[in-house]
């Protein structure tokens, strides 16, 4: 049997095989080889099956980055292995559809690249045990379906859509890794098998309720949840296929995963029951209201889409009601919400899965999925017209198709949330009857976008103009939605055998203490029960709006799309790019005084301040030397001459007096017995008067600077704050020696070295190395002031002979 | 002395600030040929004018001045030498290309 481990890694290793051997590959379609990967996998999967269902649970564990606890740990239960199971399943059929999608496309490469990333890093998601292995897989979810979604980077649209799905996802999974990290503060382990056996230890911590926050928003943003829901029609830009199992199968089930995989941990919060279950049946009503608005049939099933993942997230929402403390008694009706969430998350993939083919199938062969343009296709298309109702009327909540089953039981979910007295956690008075109420007009709208799918496209009036073109695809592209199709039907008749392997373990891995019995089995018919008058009303109230769907339309010139989210999306980013960009060019003028006005006010501000702050200023004259006449002189005169280079008119009297300034520290020099120093100085400095004097033959005389009134103040000013920072500070470490002087061991020069002149054995013996450094920076100057003056008359740098 | 002397170099730290600040490219140049003064002055400050000899073993004398400031000052005088050398090349060369040593002109691009 397959670890775990290689099952993740398999498609990644498969990915790299084709980018470095496979690129090439002609002879058949790629997709036949790639298709045997999820194929291995799924039947590798399905292996597990009875051991999971005997309660068995597999881990494995492999060293990452141990240094920081963070280890490449896996553990497969029950709930991690449905979503295994859809993953490799639905991505088995996938491929086999898109082999005849894309049959003639060019770039199959790299589309089975990225779809095996995907695949790599979905299997990542739901069978790591470790947060942030968990996070990492998490993140490359994002960035292959973005690949995806960009997949016809030639289209505007498919960049547009791929940039926005990876915007909030993204976000949303910063937001979860900010979670993440609180979650592993408080708990002090990043092992969420770990974290849910200790869940009890940290219940009231106000921390939770951040954390709740944090790791929801990553789950919301990724399961397409009001209001970030408005990415998953833009993916729609994407190949069919990749719709079919990246929107409507996997990617967007992920943050349904997290939610269900913590809810043992967070599920005794109020908090997480309020946000779960009512962003999901805002969600589920939202979702199901625009999707009648939609002419394109693709984005009406987005919006489908983004309505069922919301009715998956009520019921977990309510279904996290059991480890609240207040309602462990009823547990087991909360656990029964679980198992319709999870019963309904396999259903709706395989339904979704079914229609999303169809679409593709329409797409493909008539060349539109406008509905406007459609119509009449039953007799052309016979087999796609049957799974279509068949995958519709599932959806729709009717019999004798699975959705029916799952519909069904989340009726049952909401009417008893009714009967509880939800009030005694909430404020919420009427909560509790709003639950059924919404649910059943989403329901209703449910019904009508169902039924526009099938009467809309296969009925009515014939639209196309080329009668050629309405026909069957090849039968290759009609099996997988025919595996698809035949599976709602079956699952209708026989739900028990996937709620009993499959369903049940998994709830077995979020509610250890449940027993079989507790949960009970899924049958078909409940007596003429208020969940059956319910569906009856959906149909009738439904086919009456159908009927009158024109004027129902009306409804939305309520909500204009100015004032979409879709809208707030847009202008969010269009006004950063616009701020941003005159943030930038209002301090990057690209004026070098501008620069250094701020390089400066920012040192200055900042020294100033830590040393005010730290209270670090002092003063003391202690221990300086003597002062003689003259040296009072030099100060004097440098004072003097440094104003004169300020206010001289010439550039010629400037240099002059910059010389002279050179000079007389050479003075300097000697008086403080540097005889060296007054030597290089002396040279140095008369070689840069020559040198500057040189340069002002080809330089034009300086003009008067007459800067603006306003310039020359802050000029000034910043000037002399650098001047007077730079003064206290001086002032400060002189009058504060820390440290006794290393210069004594210098001393030692002549028994270390055998030379006598100090400051030459520290540059030719003690810092050797760094003198040698320093020539070649000489020599690089060299080279350049070279390269500058090529083709002119050259310039010498004098290499000083103290070296 | 020695806070004569930081005192001094904190004048022409000024001066030369008002220089950089300046949009006249040889004035800029002026201005580090000047801050490498103050900073000389500084370093030797800050070892402070102790003793009597100069630090050449064998002087007549109990102390010597402090060597290390002034190893640090030499290195310092001959690579602002290069420093500046290049500075003017490169000012020669913007200027023969440009016609101009102004740095407001000299910004490459303009969003007004």
């Amino acid at each position: 049997m397959l670890p775990i481990h290689l099952a993740i890694i398999f498609p990644f290793l498969t990915a790299l095989i084709i980018l470095l051997f496979l690129r090439r590959f002609k002879k058949i379609h790629l997709g036949w080889l790639v298709l045997i990967v999820p194929t291995i996998l799924f039947i590798q999967l399905s292996t597990y099956i009875p051991k999971i269902a005997s309660g068995q649970t597999f881990r494995n564990e492999m060293s990452w980055i141990p240094t920081f606890d963070i280890n490449f740990l896996t553990n497969m239960d029950g709930l991690s292995l449905i979503f295994g199971l859809l993953i490799t399943g639905i991505g088995t059929l996938v491929i086999l559809y898109s082999i005849y999608y894309l049959a003639t496309d060019p770039n199959v490469v790299q589309f089975y690249i990225y779809l095996l990333l995907f695949m790599g890093s979905m299997l990542g998601v739901v069978f790591s045990d470790h947060l942030m292995v968990l996070y990492v897989f998490w993140e490359l979810t994002s960035i292959s379906s973005f690949l995806l979604i960009a997949y016809w980077y030639q289209r505007k649209g498919s960049r547009y859509g791929a940039k926005k799905a990876l915007h909030i996802t993204v976000i949303g999974g910063f937001f979860m890794l900010v979670g993440f990290l609180m979650l592993h503060h408080l708990t002090g382990t990043f092992q969420i098998s770990e974290m849910i056996t200790q869940a009890d230890t940290w219940k009231n911590d106000p921390l939770l309720t951040w954390i709740i926050v944090f790791v929801l928003i990553g789950a919301f943003t990724k399961s397409a949840q009001f209001p970030f829901h408005i990415w998953l029609p833009d993916a729609m830009e994407a190949p069919t296929p990749i719709s079919a199992y990246l929107h409507s199968a996997t990617m967007v089930k992920a943050g349904i995963y997290i939610v269900a995989r913590f809810t043992p941990i967070f599920g005794g919060e109020t908090i997480w029951f309020l946000l779960v279950s009512i962003i999901g049946l805002l969600t589920l009503f939202w979702g199901a209201f625009t999707a009648i608005r939609q002419t394109d049939l693709k984005a009406l099933l987005a919006y489908s889409t983004v309505s069922q993942l919301g009715l998956i997230m009520t019921l977990f929402g309510v279904g996290s009601l059991s480890f609240h403390p207040q309602f462990s008694l009823e547990g087991t009706l909360y656990t029964q919400a679980i198992f319709a969430a999870l019963f309904h998350l396999m259903n709706h993939s395989t339904f979704k899965g079914a229609l999303f083919m169809i679409v593709g199938i329409i797409d493909y062969q008539i060349g539109t999925r406008d509905l406007r343009r459609l119509g009449g296709l039953a007799s052309f298309m016979p087999i796609s017209f049957t799974i279509a109702m068949i995958g519709s009327f599932s959806m729709a909540g009717l019999p004798p198709f699975n959705g029916f089953l799952s519909k069904e039981m989340f009726f049952t979910s909401m009417l008893q949330l009714k009967e509880m007295n939800i009030a005694s956690i909430t404020s919420l008075q009427t909560m509790a009857t709003f639950f059924p109420i919404i649910a059943w007009l989403a329901s209703v709208f449910t019904f009508i976008y169902c039924m526009m799918i099938v009467f809309q496209t296969f009925f009515g009036p014939f639209k196309i103009q080329n009668e050629e073109e309405a026909k069957e695809p090849s039968f290759g592209m009609l099996i997988p939605p025919i595996i698809l199709g035949s599976l709602v039907v079956f699952v209708f008749f026989f739900p028990n055998i996937l709620g009993d392997h499959i369903i049940k373990p998994a709830i077995y891995s979020i509610y250890p203490n449940v027993t079989a019995d507790m949960i009970g089995s899924i049958s078909q018919w409940h007596g003429f029960n208020t969940e059956l008058k319910m569906t009856i009303g959906i149909i009738v109230l439904g086919t009456i709006i159908y009927v009158y769907l024109t004027y129902f339309k009306k409804v939305y010139i309520v909500f204009p799309r100015a004032l979409s989210f879709d809208a707030l999306y847009n202008n969010t980013l269009d006004k950063l790019d616009i701020y941003a960009n005159k943030i930038t060019n209002f301090y990057m003028t690209g004026y070098l005084r501008d620069y250094i006005a701020f390089i400066f006010s920012f040192f200055t501000v900042l020294l100033l301040g830590v040393f005010f702050y730290v209270d670090a200023f002092a003063f003391s004259i202690e221990g300086d030397a003597t002062i003689n006449i003259f040296a009072w002189i030099l100060v004097g005169s440098i004072i003097i001459a440094g104003m004169t280079i300020l206010f001289a008119s010439s550039r010629m009297t400037a240099i002059i007096v910059n010389g002279y300034i050179g000079f007389a520290i050479a003075m300097f020099f000697v008086l403080f017995r540097a005889p060296d120093l007054a030597l290089t100085q002396l040279v140095v400095e008369t070689v840069t008067t020559a040198l500057f004097l040189l340069c002002f033959y080809f330089l034009p005389e300086w003009e008067k600077e007459k800067p603006a009134r306003k310039t020359k103040i802050t000029n000034i000013i910043i000037a002399i704050s650098v001047g007077v920072t730079f003064t206290l500070i001086a002032l400060s470490v002189k009058s504060g020696r820390l440290f006794e002087s290393i210069s004594t061991y210098f001393e030692k020069s002549e028994e270390l070295t055998g030379a006598k002149n100090i400051v030459n054995t520290v540059l030719g013996d003690f810092r050797a190395f760094d003198t040698m450094l320093e020539v070649i920076v000489l020599f690089i100057a060299g080279i350049g002031v070279y390269t500058l003056i090529k083709y002119k008359d050259k310039v010498e740098v004098k290499h000083d002979e103290n070296e | 002395m020695e806070t004569v002397i930081i005192i001094l170099s904190g004048i022409l730290v000024t001066i030369a600030t008002y220089l950089l600040l300046s949009k006249n490219l040889i004035k800029v140049i002026l201005g580090t040929a000047v801050l490498t003064h103050a900073v000389h002055l500084l370093i030797m400050a800050m070892g402070g004018f102790y003793g009597s000899s100069v630090p050449i073993i064998g002087e007549n004398s109990e102390e010597y001045a402090d060597a290390l400031p002034q190893a640090l000052i030499l290195t310092s005088i001959v690579i602002s030498f290069a420093v500046t050398a290049f500075f003017l090349v490169l000012a020669y060369q913007v200027y023969k290309r440009t016609k101009t040593t102004d740095l407001k002109q000299l910004r490459g691009f303009r969003h007004e």
